[in-house]
């Protein structure tokens, strides 16, 4: 449910750090709660990005919802796979789901975010 | 809810939790949004049928000598062009011709699920969330020789709506089906239990609502379910009936149409019969009628690809006209749609229109009637 290597925010977004990228999408605690998702709004490719900002939107069929990023940056790509499939963030929100990547600005910044079992915890007590 | 209390639970509660439903409050209910998601539980009603609790509504039941001159008091439409077990859609109007409340009545002559000796009524169907007004309103008009009744809390209201519904409920009612037409009702035993079975529906689609007595709800909702779980049929919660609607191009009370709307701008005056002498709000729809009507409720296609949500502005020519009241993906169709009240002039179908989603204008282009067909116009294409 949640995968080891993966860091984890507070606003229920994961994040896989790849060298000077990281790529980042929504938990399964997120896309859950969210029910099918209909629809993803990217950010585009180029955006400078501020933690705890928002920079996408995916929606369910009743309700809006902003993607926060997890960590300062660059958009330096968006799964455009998400335009015509939104539905792979429910079937798959760590792998095929995932939304976006972000040149990383301050890798300090990671450390302000969940291990998975720390990420566990937060959500048992949600 | 005054008071703050917990929401109220239909028969049918430990049914919902026992099928693992999401459950959220609406209109002071614990009602299910979901079972196993929006999308499948939608595609289900097109493809074959859904299984929807509608404890929830409410119903009200008038009766006495004066109960039709009550009815046609209130009403827009004419009660009395009704044939015995037929039913109609109608408004609740205030003086000033904003809606109160939109409606389902039915003519009653055996009663509606009367223990004793049947006495003829009206049976009205009106919106959860506007039982206690409506009554209120209705009573506070009553002539002496009519008496109005809530007998929502004592009935149950089960929907099985799809192609599959006929197949489903005819085995169970003891009743030729194929001989009860669409907008119409009669009193049948489903499994044993006493029902008032309706032609009726929020889908588009064929379908039933099935009233019955509260305590013999779980009796008629398993006998249904497990008639329907062979033919594909799905529980289906409040979230795919929204959407289902939407297709249909149904307006939503509290969305579409409410107190600050009237049957004209919404393009519902079908309903407003005129020949009837009097009734409450008629004279200000006549001179709504005469002045012309400022805005229309519209139904819109996105061309942009976002989905429009309530209260999104409606821009025509970059100037704001109107705002969205309800939007959501079409599953059928698989593109985004919406209703919305702009200003008259700009109606007309084919017309493009920009919904302001979160500040960036999207393409839309007005559409006519609805937007999906249901399942037997689909299949013989017309």
């Amino acid at each position: 449910m949640y995968p080891q290597e993966l860091r984890y925010s507070a606003e229920h977004e994961w994040v896989r750090v790849e060298g000077e990228k990281a790529r980042i999408g929504i938990t399964h605690f997120a896309q859950k709660e969210l029910g099918d998702v209909v629809f993803v709004e990217l950010p585009d490719v180029g955006t400078a990005v501020r933690q705890h900002q928002g920079c996408a939107v995916v929606e369910s069929v009743k309700a809006v919802s902003d993607v926060y990023a997890p960590l300062s940056g660059r958009v330096h790509a968006a799964n455009a796979a998400l335009v015509d499939r939104p539905e792979l963030i429910n079937e798959d929100p760590y792998g095929e789901g995932w939304i976006a990547e972000i040149e990383i600005s301050d890798a300090r910044e990671l450390d302000q975010l969940m291990s998975a079992a720390q990420y566990e915890g937060f959500v048992k007590g949600a | 809810m005054a008071g703050g209390g917990s929401p109220r639970r239909t028969p049918l509660n430990a049914v919902h939790r026992s099928l693992g439903a999401r459950l959220f409050e609406f209109a002071g209910w614990e009602m299910p949004v979901q079972y196993t998601g929006v999308l499948e539980e939608h595609r289900a009603v097109r493809a074959a049928g859904g299984l929807f609790d509608l404890s929830h509504m409410g119903e009200l039941w008038l009766t006495g000598p004066d109960a039709l001159m009550a009815l046609q008091a209130v009403t827009t439409n004419d009660a009395a062009a009704l044939a015995p077990g037929q039913a109609q859609y109608t408004f609740l109007c205030r003086d000033d011709g904003g809606i109160l409340d939109d409606l389902i009545v039915y003519r009653c002559d055996a009663g509606f699920l009367a223990d004793g000796p049947a006495e003829p009524g009206y049976l009205l169907i009106v919106n959860a969330a506007n039982i206690t007004r409506d009554a209120e309103w209705i009573r506070a008009h009553l002539p002496a020789g009519a008496t109005l009744t809530d007998r929502s809390a004592a009935t149950a209201l089960v929907a099985l709506q799809g192609p599959v519904a006929e197949r489903v409920v005819a085995p169970l009612a003891e009743m030729r089906l194929s001989e009860l037409k669409p907008f119409r009702a009669a009193h049948a035993a489903l499994n044993g239990a006493r029902v008032w079975l309706s032609r009726t529906g929020y889908t588009g689609e064929d379908g039933f609502e099935i009233y019955s007595r509260a305590e013999e709800a779980e009796h008629v909702w398993s006998a249904l379910y497990e008639a329907g779980r062979p033919k594909g049929v799905l529980p289906v919660g409040l979230g795919a009936r929204d959407t289902l609607r939407l297709e249909m191009r149904y307006t939503l009370y509290g969305n579409d149409i409410d107190e600050t709307t009237t049957p004209l701008e919404a393009g519902l005056g079908a309903y407003v019969k005129w020949v009837k002498p009097a009734f409450i709000g008629k004279e200000a729809l006549a001179r709504q009628q005469a002045d012309g009507v400022r805005r229309r409720l519209v139904g819109f296609i996105m061309v942009d690809r976002a989905i429009p949500r309530r209260h999104y502005p409606i821009l025509g020519a970059g100037e704001p006209i109107g705002a969205v009241t309800s939007g959501s993906v079409s599953p059928t169709l698989g593109s985004e749609i919406g209703m919305g009240y702009v200003a008259a002039g700009w109606e007309e179908p084919g017309t493009t229109l920009h919904i302001d989603v979160r500040g960036k204008p999207r393409a839309a282009r007005v559409h006519q009637g609805p937007f999906v067909l249901p399942h037997n116009r689909r299949q013989s294409g017309t």
